[in-house]
């Protein structure tokens, strides 16, 4: 209902309408009130006894599951191939060490597997955790976390503790638009 | 003009597909160019992977969600699933489960274009023949590689195609005949341990030469997921330079990998029924899946005693539900190395030497495990007929078996070294015993990839680039000839072998028409038994055998037959013909009807089955 949209009504109509509202602007406060916010700005509709929408329509954005598709995806690849999902869902504390041991070779192979078919990884330091590294200044943050005695200005001496991970290539499958990345493993009926 | 040489490895378990660009002048030495084969790997997923899965799952039409064996290519599939998912899904649901289809196209006992597989699936289960499940996964690499050279169409580059050594006429037909309907137009069939050998050549350069020399011996020992496969390769001095004649194929073996890691899974098992645990048939496929990645872990580490298996449960309830076993070194050695490559001797032969193929319906499974067993056939059989032959192509005078000189091993089975050492070892005993020299190994292949990287290897050797391997057709071929005497009741008359094609025929050649006259019925098919010996070298066409019923050298394989075109007025009438063979250039053999005295040429059809 902006200024520049064509309307229903005639002149003559518009006269009258401008007419009636005149009176009704001076003599009642509350649409006084109501005509003040319609002309401010686009509120939605006056709330008139029209009749109220069952529901507003869900908006155009991108739903959440969408949104995280792949990594949804990451974890059906880790539950197909090593049953991840299923491990850390179970309670362990019911079983003994051994149990859980063996179960654990499951998981460990098929996620390994995971893994490498679909990424490959490099340590951020080729150094072996313990030896002795230099930061230099301007070192990349994002790789390295620095702790302990953190004081003065690069260069830093340090040991390495943890030689940390990086993805140099990921090879996610397509998948295709029509599934539900929400359904991370089918039910299974055997007929 | 083509741009590359594809070449593809059809597998009885997996498919492979490599290629060289014809326009670069030199081999690719290490540089693998494997086709990445995009696959559905799960519902609604498109995973891409060098291995090419050949099994073929025929869904139910309400089992999957809309879009879930959608291909980049084809958005709308729904009927057909091929690779991966096709594998992993179907072994939970094997009544619509194709697989082993190359077996089934070699075994003569089936009809093999009739829709008999998935193997005694119910009748509601839609089916297909073996010749069509073969035309799925080719149609299924034809597709792959159009999506990725779209510039390239498969059809206009030009195709080897691999095939066992031991496939008889009738099953390289078929294989043609499936590549065709899957939109080859330009294919040649090579060998599948003749590819493995151009590999190494290929990875090997020009240094090859100082690994074989002239009158070295080449064993190529290919033991793929299904099937084992024997050839002999001599290496000879030609013209100042080194040429390679295949001089002897073995038999069609139906033993592989896969039948070792299930000889595994069987062993744990019966161990676990004594404990009172009994596995269903998807925790089995579980465990042989455990005891193949145990397997694999003992032979990379030789320190290992034994190897923990654990099949899980197959509920959400992962630790609840799993049963633990283990593997030990003991019987890892005892069912694999010593059940499929025993220690044998040189003169123990596998318990049933041959198939008969005659009464057996289902897949024509070896009777004997013993890989070295089938080797010591191999070899001595071929030593008896190389000595019975005017010239022999390699030394066998006073030795008990042709003596190779050197090894070549292929197939994932030995990726295990162990296996390799085992063969080697056994075979060198052999050779000791007989007064040989040791054999060596050619190292140097990829054993899972050779196969299809020789292939396109090969294509590109052809244009003038590199070694070619000579060797024509591995089996003499007969047709059968009732020979006529008083019918005795109860007693069939005998059956004479007629030799139509040599021994060793090379592509693209005839050979003689022999002397001997048919009489063919003109509009009535007409059938004749047929034959074929990977033993006698030396019959000429027109040889005449007596009495195959007692002659162990002959196989008999599907009959031949044709039927004369009736013209205007003429059924009925009888033309005398001549046989006559030639070999393709594509590598299939072609029989004909030459009309004595007459312009009349007709092509006799391969049947594709042993009896109606």
């Amino acid at each position: 209902m902006d200024g520049n949209s064509q309307s229903t009504l005639s002149l003559g109509g518009r006269l009258g309408l401008a007419w009636r509202c005149f009176w009704r602007i001076l003599g009642q406060p509350a649409f006084a009130d109501k005509i003040n916010r319609l002309s401010a700005g686009p509120t939605p509709a006056i709330s008139a006894p029209v009749v109220p929408k069952p529901a507003p329509t869900p908006a155009p954005a991108v739903p959440p599951e969408r949104l995280n598709a792949s990594g949804l995806l990451v974890l059906s690849l880790l539950q197909r191939e090593g049953r991840l999902i299923d491990f850390l869902q179970e309670n362990v504390a019911s079983f003994s060490d051994a149990e859980v041991g063996a179960a654990a070779r499951v998981v460990h192979a098929g996620c390994q597997k995971t893994l490498t078919d679909h990424f490959t990884l490099a340590p951020v330091f080729k150094e072996s955790e313990g030896d002795a590294v230099t930061l230099p200044a301007g070192f990349d943050a994002q790789r390295v976390r620095i702790t302990g005695n953190v004081a003065g200005q690069p260069p830093f001496r340090g040991t390495l503790k943890h030689h940390g991970w990086v993805a140099t290539s990921v090879r996610l499958p397509d998948v295709s638009a029509a599934l539900d990345p929400r359904v991370l493993a089918a039910a299974e009926v055997e007929l | 003009m083509s741009r590359y040489s594809i070449g593809i490895d059809l597998g009885t378990t997996n498919s492979a597909v490599s290629y060289v660009d014809l326009q670069s002048a030199g081999a690719r030495g290490h540089e693998q160019t494997m086709l990445s084969i995009p696959q559905v790997t799960a519902v609604g997923t498109v995973g891409e992977k060098a291995l090419l899965p050949s099994f073929l799952y025929l869904p139910n039409d309400q089992e999957f969600p809309a879009g879930a064996l959608a291909l980049p290519w084809d958005k709308q599939r729904k009927d057909t699933l091929v690779g991966e998912f096709a594998r992993s899904h179907g072994s939970k649901v094997p009544m619509r489960l194709v697989s082993s289809a190359k077996s089934w196209l070699c075994h003569a006992g089936v009809n093999r274009m009739e829709a008999i597989l998935p193997w005694q699936a119910p009748a509601d289960v839609r089916r297909v023949s073996p010749l069509e499940a073969t035309a799925r996964y080719l149609s299924h690499l034809r597709e792959a590689w159009d999506h990725g050279f779209k510039k390239h169409p498969l059809s206009e580059q030009e195709v080897v195609l691999t095939v066992p050594a031991s496939f008889d006429a009738a099953a390289r037909e078929l294989t043609l005949q499936a590549a065709q309907q899957a939109g080859f137009p330009n294919i040649t069939l090579l060998e599948e341990p003749q590819a493995a050998f151009y590999a190494w050549l290929e990875q090997r350069g020009e240094s090859f030469r100082k690994h074989i020399q002239p009158g070295d011996v080449v064993l190529v020992v290919d033991v793929g997921g299904g099937t084992s496969d024997f050839s002999l390769i001599a290496v000879t001095s030609q013209a100042g330079d080194v040429a390679l004649t295949r001089i002897a194929v073995g038999d069609h073996i139906l033993l592989g990998g896969d039948n070792m890691d299930l000889a595994l899974a069987h062993t744990v098992n019966q161990r676990l029924i004594a404990a009172g645990k009994k596995l269903d048939a998807w925790q089995f496929n579980a465990l042989t899946f455990a005891c193949r990645q145990a397997k694999e872990q003992m032979f990379a580490d030789e320190t290992l005693a034994k190897a923990a298996l654990a099949v899980p449960g197959r509920g959400s309830s992962l630790i609840g539900g799993a049963i633990k076993a283990e593997l030990s070194r003991e019987e890892l050695t005892r069912v694999l190395t010593d059940g499929f490559f025993p220690q044998s001797n040189i003169g123990e032969l596998p318990k049933t030497a041959r198939r008969t193929g005659l009464a057996q319906m289902a897949l024509p499974y070896a009777q004997d495990a013993g890989v070295t067993r089938h080797l010591a056939a191999f070899l001595t059989r071929q030593a008896q007929a190389m000595a019975a032959a005017h010239d022999s192509p390699v030394e066998v005078a006073g030795r008990k078996f042709v003596h190779p000189t050197a090894v070549l091993f292929n197939g994932g089975v030995f990726k295990a070294g162990t296996l390799k050492q085992r063969v080697l070892a056994v075979l060198n005993g052999w050779l000791a015993a007989d007064g040989g020299p040791a054999a060596k190994e050619l190292a140097g292949v990829e054993l899972d990839l050779a196969v299809a990287r020789g292939a396109a290897y090969y294509g590109w050797a052809r244009h003038g680039h590199g070694l070619r391997i000579r060797g024509g057709t591995a089996r003499a071929y007969y047709v059968g000839v009732e020979t006529s005497m008083p019918a005795v009741p109860g007693l069939e008359p005998p059956v004479k072998a007629l030799c139509v094609a040599p021994f060793g025929m090379e592509e693209g050649t005839q050979a003689d028409v022999p002397p001997q006259e048919f009489g063919l019925v003109v509009g009535e098919p007409t059938r004749f038994r047929f034959f074929s010996s990977s033993l006698r070298r030396d019959d000429r066409g027109g040889v005449m055998l007596e009495d195959v019923a007692g002659n162990d050298e002959l196989e008999e394989a599907a009959p031949i037959e044709t039927t004369l075109p009736a013209g205007e007025g003429d059924a009925g009438r009888l033309v005398p013909v001549n046989l006559q063979a030639a070999v393709t250039e594509i590598g299939t053999l072609e029989l004909r009807c030459l009309e004595k005295g007459g312009p009349g040429k007709w092509k006799l059809e391969l049947n594709v089955r042993m009896k109606e």
